[in-house]
């Protein structure tokens, strides 16, 4: 037990670092490490190669709970054993000095040894004893199902584990925003992230297709939680291979569920509609670009690339404000629907990088090519509204900017292994509650005549558990053998 | 007057002043009978130290007890009406959240006082309770509303009911642990005179104090271990993940952690009482990070659970 305890608590200690530094693989913040090995560039590269940003997965913790799994099955598997013996042998012999024992209680009475027992073993019975009567004495013992739920409690961690493991092998988790109107079929090439596991079949992903139809959101437009969204809600139509096309609604907590394969709405984001015409006054981009939200009022960052354009290809950098507004210092977002939507741009020209084959962010510029579009020294910038064109000077292109479309942000997931995980917890739960709810402990009780034809009765229980066993037991059998109601005047007779 | 979400909000934010006040009284209550009892205990110690030392005046823990049930029973109205005002379960941020895991505490120390001799607890309890209500309304308080689409969700109801029971219930198994260590080294030293000896020689014997904190954890552990269940549950049909190492799921995983290398230390010879009562306070601290550290300092996905 030393053991156990030792190594549960080296392994509290180790979960620790994993909160308090960003991990990889953890949802949240896919880009936590980058920006904390940025931040700190030199204490980084140690924390790294100590697996610090990667706690969960190291093999400093892996050996921790691996140790453990160890030393428990050597403890659980001689326990069963041993629980095993003591189910299918009696009740073990009373020891010779009862007085030493919990709640012993000893009185003399008229009635005969014999009746005695009769009536003790007759009410044990009742109570759901295990039971054995001999000639002068009667011990029972209970509570056996305490051991059964210990026993289940610490084997279900072992089916956690399998559960766990079936999971991380074969599942994937991958994440993809799909703008209003767009379609996401379940490929590979289709996912914006994708994290497969050793043995994920990427080439027999759950075949079929959605349409994002539309994107509702509500928010509260009045009160102290101005702004507080009420509702989230994709409508999707989707199609399983060879199926006829249905329509969904996905929202928080309601998945879209897919033989296992599940779709959970977990973001959103506005997506400002743009027509880009170049230099000729050819329309050489239209349609929605996803916007990235900074904040709860949904004041959203983001790039325009123009490949296409000619002669020089153009890009735009800039802010969506939902609902604009001008405050003290400057524009900003007042309320996260749109209300009021402006885009806030600045141009570019130049060469976008594409040629280089090197794939590229698409809510970033790399500007090691680009050049910035000046008026009389000034960076050029403007404010768009809904309708209204940006004229780049020297007729190098426009921009119109459209209206706004919303995007979701879905995560995928798909995990074998959770069924087996969630019957591991039911028993882990269950096995835990019975162990500690129930008392295991064993109850004497010995007769020897007096030379006047009566009896000597002593009773006496044991607990094999830390806590006492439930002092109304022994009462209740004294009670049943009209013995007396306290202790206290008994005890005296006991000594003799 | 027309009973509507404004007249409930009002009505609870009085009733949870109106708590304060009544287990400051509370507070003050116990604290004379604290110093009734040492000054008993300091008349009991020059024999030996009595089991469960008598008061000299049992008054002043009787008024304690009263007005700890007021203040609980102002606590309870609290709570039940902001719930009426936010139109859904009363613990869908901090503030509520702090509001009914005090409720919690004050009920397990009641429940607990009702079975066994533990009123020395009273003048922690309350003072807990005082404190977590104190930050609630100062730090933490946020008007009444509707939740966030994500926390909508019966899973709500369950998991953070299951937790704030668990974290109740710890709360009087850590003032009973951490008595017990305060009285465990008075008996070994008989420092029954200086100042603190005097204290803690009039705490009821470590044997009680083991009985309710054993107790009281055996009781919370498998609440707590049903509320990370729950939670992992709920985050399966939130996030498409049962676990995810968020912070706030590996602070659960350290308190549960804790808790069991207490029960184990519990069944260990060498370890039993002492060793083990350190870590049934490690976990009880874990718990209480995961609350306030983990939400105001670490940013994860349970971080709308705002402030």
């Amino acid at each position: 037990m030393r053991t156990a305890v030792i190594l549960l608590a080296l392994l509290a200690l180790a979960a620790i670092p994993g909160s308090l530094f960003p991990q990889r693989n953890v949802a949240s913040d896919p880009a936590a490490v980058i920006q904390y090995t940025h931040e700190h560039p030199r204490l980084a590269p140690w924390l790294d190669r100590l697996g610090m940003f990667d706690v969960y997965a190291s093999p400093w913790f892996a050996a921790i709970y691996v140790l453990l799994l160890v030393s428990m099955t050597g403890c659980v598997l001689p326990r069963s054993r041993r629980l095993w013996q003591s189910v299918r042998s009696a009740p073990p012999p009373a020891p010779r000095n009862l007085a030493r024992l919990e709640g012993h209680r000893a009185w003399e009475t008229t009635r005969e040894p014999a009746e005695i027992i009769a009536t003790a073993a007759g009410h044990l019975r009742r109570r759901r004893f295990r039971m054995v009567a001999t000639a002068d004495e009667v011990r029972a013992e209970r509570g056996y199902l305490r051991e059964v739920g210990n026993l289940a409690f610490h084997l279900s961690l072992l089916v956690l584990l399998v559960g766990i493991a079936a999971g991380k092998l074969i599942g994937f988790e991958g994440r993809v925003a799909v703008t209003e109107g767009a379609s996401f079929a379940n490929d590979l090439s289709q996912y914006d992230a994708f994290s497969p596991s050793a043995w994920t079949d990427v080439d027999d992903l759950e075949p079929f297709s959605f349409r994002l139809e539309e994107f509702d959101v509500s928010y509260q437009t009045s009160g102290p939680n101005l702004g507080q969204p009420t509702e989230f809600a994709a409508r999707l139509a989707y199609r399983v291979e060879g199926g006829e096309e249905q329509t969904v609604t996905v929202e928080p907590n309601h998945p879209l569920d897919i033989n296992e394969t599940k779709f959970f709405l977990t973001g959103n984001g506005y997506a400002p509609v743009v027509t880009v015409r170049d230099g000729r006054g050819k329309a050489v981009f239209t349609g929605p670009v996803q916007f990235l939200p900074l904040d709860t009022s949904y004041a959203s960052d983001g790039v325009i690339k123009v490949p296409d354009a000619q002669p020089t290809q153009l890009a735009f950098e800039g802010l969506l404000l939902p609902t604009a507004d001008v405050g003290p210092q400057g524009p900003y977002s007042m309320f996260p629907d749109t209300l009021n939507p402006q885009l806030f741009l600045t141009a570019y020209t130049g060469d976008l990088g594409f040629a280089d084959g090197v794939p590229q962010s698409v809510f970033t510029l790399d500007k090691d090519e680009l050049t910035q579009v000046r008026r009389n020294g000034q960076p050029f910038s403007q404010a768009l509204s809904v309708g209204e064109t940006m004229r780049l000077p020297g007729g190098q292109g426009t921009l119109t900017f459209d209206g706004v479309s919303r995007f979701a942000n879905f995560q995928i997931a798909y995990d074998p292994g959770k069924e087996i995980t969630l019957v591991a917890a039911v028993v882990l739960l269950v096995g835990l509650t019975t162990s500690l709810a129930l008392r295991r402990r064993r109850l004497w009780l010995r007769v020897r005549p007096t030379e006047d034809g009566g009896s000597l009765v002593e009773v006496a229980g044991y607990s094999l558990t830390r806590r006492e066993p439930p002092p109304e037991e022994i009462a209740d059998l004294v009670a049943a053998l009209h013995g007396p109601h306290h202790s206290a005047t008994a005890s005296k007779d006991a000594s003799a | 007057m027309i009973l509507d979400e404004q007249t409930f909000a009002q009505l609870s934010n009085g009733l949870v002043y109106s708590a304060i006040a009544v287990y400051a009284l509370a507070m003050l209550a116990y604290a004379a009978e604290t110093a009734g009892r040492m000054a008993g205990a300091r008349v009991a110690v020059t024999g030996t130290v009595v089991a469960d030392s008598p008061s000299r005046s049992r008054l002043p823990g009787a008024f304690g007890t009263s007005l700890t049930v007021l203040a609980f029973l102002l606590n309870l109205g609290g709570v039940v009406t902001r719930g009426l005002a936010a139109g859904r379960v009363p613990w869908g941020n901090m503030y509520e959240f702090v509001l009914v895991c005090a409720l919690a505490a004050g009920a397990a120390y009641l429940a607990f006082l009702s079975r066994r001799p533990v009123r020395a607890f009273g003048v922690w309890i309350v003072a807990i309770v005082l404190l977590a209500l104190g930050l609630a309304v100062t730090v933490l308080y946020t008007p009444a509303g509707a939740l966030v689409p994500v926390l909508d969700s019966y899973w709500l109801v369950i998991h953070v009911a299951a937790a704030i029971t668990g974290g109740g219930v710890f709360t009087v198994g850590a003032v009973a642990t951490g008595l017990f260590l305060v009285r465990h080294r008075q008996e070994r030293r008989g420092t029954a005179q200086a100042p603190r000896g005097r204290y803690a020689a009039s705490l009821p014997t470590t044997r009680t104090l083991e009985q309710v904190a054993h107790t009281a954890h055996i009781f919370a552990f498998p609440i707590w271990t049903f509320a990370v269940i729950a939670g992992a549950i709920w985050a399966e049909n939130s996030w498409g993940r049962y676990w995810g190492w968020d912070p706030k799921e590996t602070w659960a995983f350290i308190t549960w952690v804790f808790y069991a290398a207490h029960l184990h230390a519990q069944a260990t010879a060498g370890w039993r009482g002492v060793r083990a009562s350190w870590f049934a306070l490690a976990g009880y601290a874990a718990f209480l990070f995961n609350f306030f550290g983990v939400n105001l300092w670490i940013t994860g996905l349970h971080s709308y659970a705002g402030v």
